[in-house]
């Protein structure tokens, strides 16, 4: 919930115009925030320009999803991204007469393992239905959905919270997740001067096939909405269903927010607001949006917030409004008589289910079974091809927290650095680098040692060798028999016999003089902790 | 785009009215009696398939493809000023196409089952060598860029295409008097109406204008017109040819099927739309493709029985109120002939009959609300607005449809007609189990006058009554010769309605092949 104006509000929160107010801890559950508003139920039923009232945002989403399927969902038409316009069409996704169509098997089994994806239940038997209305982006005058048997129904993800947000995980329901096919792209051209305005249609996007995913009125903040968003796009990642790409379209959400005064059952009037690039913007738009309703409550203009469709703008950081909404629009759904139900037997479903990989949640569960701190987990998880990395250099010995640190910090900043290297493509192989932190767990080099060869190897400047050999060769290994290491302490001594005179006269600075000496004077190798211990001795013997 | 360029005749000349007369006139001297000699030269006792006959014949060297087309395309200029069957011919084309398979011939290839047969296609069924008007001047100049499946099937087995039928504006009539390109003449008496939507393609057969013809069927648009004007009609049943290629009215209903002068050649067509599966319908059932026509047999080789084991029922509400008594008693005499052939004849009750007509005219203008909806005006140029380019019934039919499928209606309506759509196929069904096959009428009268029904819908509507329960449960239906009736001095055919089980064609053609052969002396026409 939100605290409008609570004992201590922000300093900007009294200004007027769109404030920023501190958000609820995300750990509050909606059963919590019931029993704290029992005790303000009257205020909550006084008007919204009452100060003392809490409010708080109820947030649903229905995310349009591309499949990444090689051709539309009901013609052969390649469906790509990008291209020339209008050039893949063909009389079926174009609406010509005589024309019927044809559901690809590819689509029912991503969206069958995208349903099973979300936890929820698939349907043995789903119909599609027509969604009617005009639009020149829609060639046949209908759209091609499911309307009261979508293909899946009922699940629920578990979102991470980020640990900025009080960390912690969230389940968001899921209501459903029905097929349908998308419409074409329009690009509006204003009138200039005496030119008048125009538009032009690309009909290579109608027709694709969409899975769009309803979620429940689950979410209260703008970055539990960016991180449902984001669990939903890795879903979509990890059974390489789709390529959830926002700028580019193929995943597209569409948030729906109100608000209402903590405690009261009603909705308030919800405003969708759409055209989001990123879940950072997501974020931040669902965010104003939230403060923009409140602060018109709190106002006392609540009945300014009216039914209607409200565009990101980036630039402005702020939402504004596209159309309003006048009624209900009457989409006249009834069944797609071209297309006979879908009915899937045990076998069907059974064979998408075995096709899916490891899903984040397993993966997150496995990895803090290991022990793995949650800040790497989620870096891990972030990239499918770094959690088979890192699984394969598990398979290949790695130790978990030491291969999982390495890992997420100086192999993903140089990757960073490094542009166009995929985690696949990568030159250090995960058995090299299980073996790299095998030796640095052992003790076999250091730490320091081992920031020192990491680049090298994953140059591939030693190609396939072991890394074992490597240090070997080069003589790297780790210092820790402590007969070498007095010898080397003593060198160090004899060495310095100016600073060591000074430190035995009290100037104690000076230990981090010598520790830096014996580490040079050992090329690095010295096992820090016996070195320390050694040195520490030797200093301390003459005082 | 050039109309001229693509098809060699264009029939604007039924605009003017004043020609009726004159028409009607000219058209006295070839009158039934005519009709009837050209069917007797064509057939023989005992074999009654023109395209058998015209096959043989252009194999065997007695004629050629090419002749044959051009008698049917001198045939076609000569009556269809006065009839109006054709939208669009295309002889250019057609000659061609006769061409190439005369030379088949000539190098030993066999073309194919239609070697030489002579096509009519309903202008609702896209071909890519000529204009696919559906009847509308919504899509007057509309060229489809695909052949339909049927079209394609038809060419690949040596038919020849002359080119395209007309019918009433998407199919959406019973009297083929709602097209945008003129209303078509019943043959057999220049005032009535052919019957639709399918008119066109009736009537083209009727008059010998073409050996066969396509037509499509969605609430009896096959067979009704097959009735008006004594030729024979097949709906087969729904999902066994493929819709690629149909301009859809309502998806749920619509089929393709032949008309022709025989059941014979009823067969030997639908055989060869079989001959080919494509993927591009997914209502299609896939059936093994079989050859309907080897199983019939010709008269001499008839058993003295040979309906002998076979049981059939009439409806008693087919032929009750609202029925005329001289289709009843054509139907009545029908069965006394069947009973002869060795059938058994009951009466069954179907109580669920009357509810069918309208559950099919509320589901099927839903669909077709929905279907029309792609008709932009921005493509497929045409004329600028559905205004301009929608019919009045087409548009009567829309709002009905868009009323019937809108938000707090839906359920009083769509809902309700989807439910007694299942109470008449579960009834229809049921009997099915019991029975081979049904005979009623397939149209409560004969042909009747043109303009009669134009200013009451209701009363056109009501004339589907005998075909639409067929269309609700997917039953195939064949319409063949009943008898005739006399109005004012005018014979006018009566069809009868044989309505078989669910993919059993076969069986079905075998009946009503039987029943033709067997009854072709008495009724002969």
């Amino acid at each position: 919930m939100i605290r409008a104006g609570g004992p201590s509000p922000s300093p900007r929160g009294r200004r007027a115009g769109p404030i920023r107010l501190p958000r609820r801890a995300p750990s509050s559950t909606p059963t919590r925030a019931k029993t704290e508003e029992k005790a303000s139920a009257d205020a909550s039923s006084r008007t919204g320009a009452d100060a003392e009232v809490q409010f708080e945002a109820v947030i649903g989403i229905e995310t349009h999803v591309q499949l990444n399927c090689r051709t539309k969902a009901f013609c052969r038409c390649a469906a790509v991204y990008g291209d020339e316009p209008n050039t893949h069409c063909c009389p079926t996704c174009m609406g010509y007469p005589g024309t019927y169509p044809v559901l690809s098997e590819a689509v029912v089994r991503k969206a069958v393992q995208l349903g099973l994806g979300l936890n929820a239940r698939v349907r043995r038997r789903s119909k599609f239905d027509r969604k009617q209305y005009f639009y020149p982006d829609l060639p046949k005058g209908y759209q091609i959905s499911q309307f009261d048997e979508p293909i899946a129904e009922g699940g629920y993800i578990d979102v991470v919270i980020p640990v900025e947000d009080g960390g912690g995980v969230r389940r968001i329901g899921i209501t459903r997740a029905h097929v349908e096919e998308d419409a074409g792209k329009l690009t509006h051209y204003p009138a200039k001067g005496d030119t008048p305005g125009y538009a032009l249609a690309d009909y290579n996007r109608a027709g694709v096939a969409l899975v769009e995913i309803v979620s429940e009125p689950d979410m209260r903040t703008g970055r539990e909405v960016a991180a449902y968003g984001a669990e939903l796009r890795r879903l979509v990642r990890y059974l390489d269903v789709g390529d959830g790409n926002l700028s580019e379209g193929s995943m597209r959400c569409d948030v729906n927010v109100s608000v209402r005064p903590v405690g009261r059952e009603a909705f308030g009037t919800k405003v969708e607001v759409k055209n989001m690039n990123s879940f950072n913007a997501m974020s931040r738009a669902i965010d104003f949006e939230i403060d923009r309703q409140t602060a018109l409550i709190r106002a006392g203009k609540g009945d300014e917030i009216v039914q209607e469709t409200r565009t990101w703008d980036e630039g402005r950081q702020c939402t504004v409004s596209m159309r309003k909404k006048e009624g209900l629009a009457d989409y006249r759904y009834f069944p797609e008589p071209d297309l006979p139900p879908l009915v899937f037997d045990e076998a069907f479903v059974e064979k998408c289910a075995s096709a899916m990989p490891e899903l984040p949640g397993a993966i997150r569960a496995r990895y803090a079974d290991l022990g793995l701190p949650p800040a790497d987990v989620q870096v891990l998880v972030e990239d499918k091809e770094l959690v088979e990395y890192f699984d394969a250099a598990l398979a290949a010995g790695a130790p978990a927290k030491q291969c999982a640190n390495w890992l997420t910090g100086d192999v993903m900043a140089w990757l960073k650095n490094a542009k166009d290297v995929a985690v696949s493509s990568m030159p250090l192989s995960a058995t090299q680098l299980a073996e790299f932190c095998t030796l640095i767990e052992d003790g076999v080099i250091s730490g320091k040692i081992g920031k020192d060869i990491l680049p090298d190897l994953l140059e591939g400047k030693e190609g396939n060798k072991s890394v074992g050999d490597i240090v070997e060769e080069r003589g790297l290994k780790q210092i820790s028999d402590p007969k070498e290491i007095e010898a080397i302490v003593d060198r160090v001594l004899e060495a310095n016999p100016g600073q060591l005179e000074q430190y035995r006269g009290g100037k104690d600075k000076l230990k981090g003089f010598f520790v830096g000496a014996v580490l040079r004077e050992s090329g690095g190798r010295a096992n820090p902790a016996l070195s320390n211990e050694i040195l520490m001795r030797k200093l301390n013997e003459g005082r | 785009m050039n109309a001229g360029k693509l098809s060699d005749v264009r029939f604007a000349h039924w605009k003017k009215k004043s020609q009726e007369t004159r028409i009607f006139g000219a058209w006295k001297k070839f009158s039934a009696r005519d009709v009837r000699r050209c069917c007797d030269a064509t057939a023989c006792q005992t074999n009654l398939s023109v395209i058998r006959k015209v096959g043989l014949d252009i194999r065997e060297g007695r004629t050629t493809a090419q002749d044959v087309t051009r008698a049917y395309l001198a045939k076609i200029r000569q009556t269809d000023e006065k009839v109006g069957s054709f939208i669009t011919t295309q002889a250019d084309n057609a000659i061609a196409q006769a061409i190439s398979i005369d030379e088949k011939i000539c190098r030993g290839e066999d073309p194919g089952i239609l070697t030489g047969v002579a096509f009519a296609i309903k202008d609702n069924i896209c071909s890519s060598d000529s204009f696919t008007t559906a009847g509308s001047r919504l899509l007057e100049v509309h060229q489809s860029p695909h052949d339909s499946l049927v079209v394609s099937a038809i060419k690949a087995e040596g038919g020849i295409i002359l080119g395209k039928t007309n019918l009433d504006e998407f199919g959406m009539g019973s009297t083929t008097e709602n097209s945008a390109f003129g209303v078509t003449s019943n043959p057999w008496d220049m005032r009535r109406i052919p019957g639709g939507s399918s008119g066109g393609s009736a009537s083209a057969v009727a008059l010998k204008q073409c050996a066969a013809a396509l037509g499509s069927d969605t609430g009896g648009s096959i067979r009704q017109p097959a009735s008006f004007c004594g030729v024979v009609g097949l709906k087969p049943t729904y999902g066994l040819l493929s819709r690629h290629g149909l301009v859809a009215y309502a998806s749920s209903f619509d089929t393709i099927g032949p008309v022709t002068t025989s059941v014979e050649d009823s067969a030997i067509v639908l055989t060869a739309l079989c001959s080919r599966h494509n993927q591009l319908d997914s209502t299609l059932h896939h059936t093994n493709s079989s050859r309907f026509h080897d199983h019939l047999k010709n008269l001499e080789h008839f058993a003295s029985k040979p309906l002998s084991g076979y049981r059939f029922a009439i409806i008693k509400e087919t032929i009750g109120l609202g029925v005329q008594h001289d289709v009843v008693q054509r139907v009545l005499e029908a069965a006394t002939k069947i009973e002869r052939l060795g059938a058994a004849v009951d009466f069954v009750s179907c109580p669920t009959f009357h509810l069918g007509l309208p559950a099919y005219y509320i589901l099927a203008l839903s669909e077709a609300s929905s279907n029309l909806s792609r008709y932009d005006c921005i493509r497929l140029g045409g004329k600028t607005s559905r205004d301009e380019g929608f019919g009045a019934e087409v548009k009567r039919r829309i709002l009905m449809g868009s009323f019937a499928l809108s938000a707090g209606h839906s359920d009083a309506y769509y809902e309700r007609a989807q439910e007694v759509q299942r109470m008449v196929e579960a009834e229809l069904a049921c009997k099915l189990q019991e029975y081979d096959a049904f005979i009623l009428p397939a149209a409560p009268s004969p042909a009747y006058l043109k303009s009669e029904k134009m200013n009451d819908p209701l009363a056109m509507y009501s004339g589907d009554m005998m075909t639409v329960n067929v269309n609700l449960s997917g039953l195939p239906a064949i319409v063949v010769r009943g008898g005739h009736v006399e109005n004012d001095g005018t014979l006018l055919p009566v069809g009868l309605q044989i309505v078989g089980r669910p993919f059993r064609e076969r069986a079905l053609l075998e009946i009503a092949h039987a029943y033709e052969l067997c009854t072709w002396d008495e009724i002969k026409f």
